[in-house]
């Protein structure tokens, strides 16, 4: 009797700290917000500011599957890339409506994203870590060798993207691109909120904190994690199609292994295992690489260098647990 | 309605004097690797556009010429389109260039089009970049241009009745590949048998022994620059495939000054194609390597050089002639056509295709004062990009 009402009052605060966590704070709020302001204060940089929704749509779905269901990777860029070309072929096969292209190469990187589950979830650690990598670099030569569909190290000139709703023309200035994958960004954010903060969410965190233990209580660990690998899988391809469609090429460059790890870079500097992280981590990453480029074009990745160590060293947490520290707040996980 | 008159008024004085400004200067946007793997070729194009403002002056029809840099770090299409796309609504650049890799320049062509600016390709070599957009002009030189041109050569003059193909597997490679093909066997040449290469790390041995086994008159080769040349020059030496038992046919990178110095011996009697040859002997071409060489604490101008030199020339003769309208129209029709005497040779603008037509130079690698380098041996005038 006993007994039994502890663990129902178990259940309860679990649940209670799941609804907590899925509280909307202001601080959220203002974020979202001033993620619109480009579009009124600096109108001239919206390419930039639509590349780094992209990337840090990117950082988003890496989180996911490194920052809370422990899985390392060095090859997500495959996905990206897979569905970068998925929009693509669709595209010059004839097909360039946006959200039917988007959806095609979120499935497709989806789809591959899950057949190679099976095998990233029986490996850990360094293993892990090799073969994503391996995966990487085999998807990277297969596009190479595929030259007469991908376009190869020249890579392939898309049919413009036809207007989305047959409304928002994709303009110079960039105004429809950032609008869109600003959105995109935005839903697919929402959805990653409502999932970490569910139960599954919470069986991932388990698995990333002890991977034995989860079995013993009886959570199928394999079959969570496949999940959270295709989610992540398929996101990465949405934002992979979305590069594809708003820049009109790809170039083998989206597979490549500098992808892969410039988005761990971004993670780091924001922070894994927060949502935020990932987006906080492309912002500082892209436009630190913007204006240290435009000072120095040959050396701008020294600094970048410079600023990985000193947040790694300083800020372990990377930027956004640095600043939860200083304000005092107790840490999301 | 008086203050609304006078805002209209401040507006259209501020309009007036912006344009004023604009006028006064030319704005070139350069967009090239500058950090990278590629980041070499990037500075090396970088210098012959250096030499030719510092040779010609920074003023051209009376305004004066800007450039304004950005870096891709390598051959990131969406990265050279954001560039292109800054450039144009943020830097106000009238004119766009550099691209030294294919996807950079395919990145950028729909900003050239959408913007109608003039884009001058300084090096990327695959055909069909200039097909991308009515406003994009080429002064480097294409793949095909100068591998079919070899392959023709190779038949009719130079006494090769088959020949065996050997090229990295990446698209220039393959490109270099078809192109040769094309020109030996039209020309009546067979080919004996096509291997490609891994582009990264490759061991060379059992290809190489793949073509002993052929027992080919001539090898064509085509691999990146680097550290290979020297070593498929071993491979070669090594099977006892060397001119002028085996002739050795290739793209002139293969035999550039860096690379045949790595190469030494093995070089001897390699028969390449190329559209600059450093050692010409011409007026023209000792100025603009002495003045290179004294610019760049000695070193010597490459492919990538000439490209930004002559595409500085373009630029400034296109000018000259639109009287300093950078229109991407008047531009474009200015660089149709148009003529001149570079260090690389005669060369000119297709005004259908806006590529470049240019003296294709066959060379082979001979002892001159004790040091090997590339001797001309033949030249091909007005060579056209067979694929357009």
């Amino acid at each position: 009797m006993n007994q039994a009402m502890s663990a129902n009052a178990n259940v309860d605060t679990a649940r209670q700290w799941l609804k907590r966590q899925s509280r909307w704070s202001p601080f959220e709020i203002v974020f979202w917000l001033a993620l619109l302001l480009p579009f009124f204060l600096f109108p001239t940089y919206l390419p930039l500011a639509s590349q780094i929704a992209i990337a840090a749509l990117f950082a988003l779905s890496v989180d996911l599957i490194l920052g809370y269901a422990g899985i390392i990777t060095l090859g997500h860029a495959m996905f990206f890339g897979l569905g970068a070309y998925a929009a693509a072929l669709l595209a010059k096969a004839g097909w360039s409506e946006p959200l039917t292209g988007l959806l095609f190469a979120g499935v497709f990187a989806g789809l591959i994203g899950f057949i190679t589950s099976f095998m990233i979830v029986r490996v850990q650690h360094l293993a892990l870590l090799m073969i994503t990598l391996g995966l990487g670099v085999l998807t990277l030569e297969l596009a190479n060798a595929m030259s007469w569909l991908t376009g190869g190290t020249d890579g392939l000139r898309v049919p413009r993207t036809w207007p989305i709703f047959n409304y928002f023309r994709f303009d110079l200035w960039g105004y429809t691109s950032y609008g869109y994958t600003l959105a995109v960004l935005f839903i697919c954010f929402l959805l990653s909120r409502l999932l970490v903060n569910s139960s599954f969410g919470l069986a991932l965190r388990g698995i990333r904190e002890n991977v034995k233990r989860m079995p013993a209580i009886g959570s199928d660990h394999h079959r969570h994690l496949q999940k959270i690998y295709t989610i992540s899988a398929a996101m990465a391809g949405l934002a992979g199609a979305l590069l594809a469609q708003t820049t009109s090429t790809v170039a083998l460059d989206v597979l490549s292994f500098t992808r892969s790890a410039d988005v761990i870079v971004m993670l780091v500097l924001g922070g894994t295992g927060r949502l935020y992280g990932a987006i906080v981590g492309a912002i500082i990453f892209l436009v630190a690489r913007d204006q240290l480029a435009g000072i120095n074009p040959q050396y701008w990745y020294f600094w970048i260098g410079l600023l990985l160590m000193v947040v790694v060293l300083f800020m372990p947490k990377g930027i956004l647990g640095f600043l939860s520290r200083l304000a005092g707040r107790r840490d999301n996980d | 309605m008086k203050t609304k008159k006078i805002i209209a008024l401040l507006g259209a004085s501020l309009a007036w004097t912006t344009a004023g400004y604009a006028q006064e200067t030319v704005k070139i946007g350069v967009i090239l690797p500058y950090s990278g793997p590629f980041a070499d070729a990037a500075n090396q194009l970088q210098a012959g556009i250096d030499l030719y403002i510092a040779k010609h002056g920074d003023t051209v029809a009376g305004k004066k010429i800007e450039l304004i840099k950005k870096d891709t770090g390598g051959p990131a299409a969406d990265v050279a389109q954001r560039m292109a796309q800054e450039l144009v609504v943020r830097d106000g650049a009238d004119i766009i260039a550099g691209f030294a890799l294919t996807p950079e320049a395919l990145g950028a062509a729909p900003v050239a089009e959408e913007a109608q600016k003039l884009m001058v390709v300084m090096n990327a070599a695959t055909s069909m970049v200039t097909e991308q957009s009515e406003y994009i002009v080429r002064t480097s030189v294409t793949i095909p241009q100068v591998n079919y041109a070899l392959g023709k050569w190779a038949f009719e003059d130079g006494g090769v009745t088959q020949a065996y193909t050997l090229v990295s597997d990446y698209g220039p490679g393959h490109d270099a590949e078809k192109s040769f093909s094309a020109g030996f066997t039209e020309a009546g040449g067979k080919i004996l048998g096509s291997d490609r290469t891994p582009v990264a790390n490759p061991d060379f041995s059992a290809f190489v022994q793949r073509v002993k086994d052929a027992n080919p008159e001539a090898v064509y080769i085509f691999v990146p620059g680097g550290a290979q040349p020297a070593a498929i020059g071993k491979a070669l030496v090594d099977r006892g495939l060397a001119p002028p038992a085996t002739k050795i046919l290739a793209q002139g990178e293969l035999t550039h000054p860096e690379a045949l110095a790595s190469m030494g011996e093995t070089a001897r009697g390699i028969i390449t194609t190329f559209h600059y040859t450093l050692e010409r002997d011409d007026p023209l071409n000792k100025e603009y390597v002495e003045g290179y060489t004294a610019a760049n604490n000695g070193r010597e101008p490459d492919l990538f050089s000439i490209g930004g030199y002559d595409g500085m020339h373009l630029i400034y003769e296109a000018l000259k002639k639109t009287n300093g309208d950078t229109s991407g129209d008047a531009l474009i029709a200015a660089a149709k056509g148009m003529s001149w005497q570079s260090p690389r040779g005669p060369m000119s603008i297709d005004p259908e295709t806006r590529d470049v037509v240019q003296t294709v130079y066959i060379r082979e690698v001979q002892e001159v004062d004790g040091k090997l380098q590339n001797v001309i041996i033949h030249e091909i005038p007005d060579v056209k990009d067979p694929l357009h």
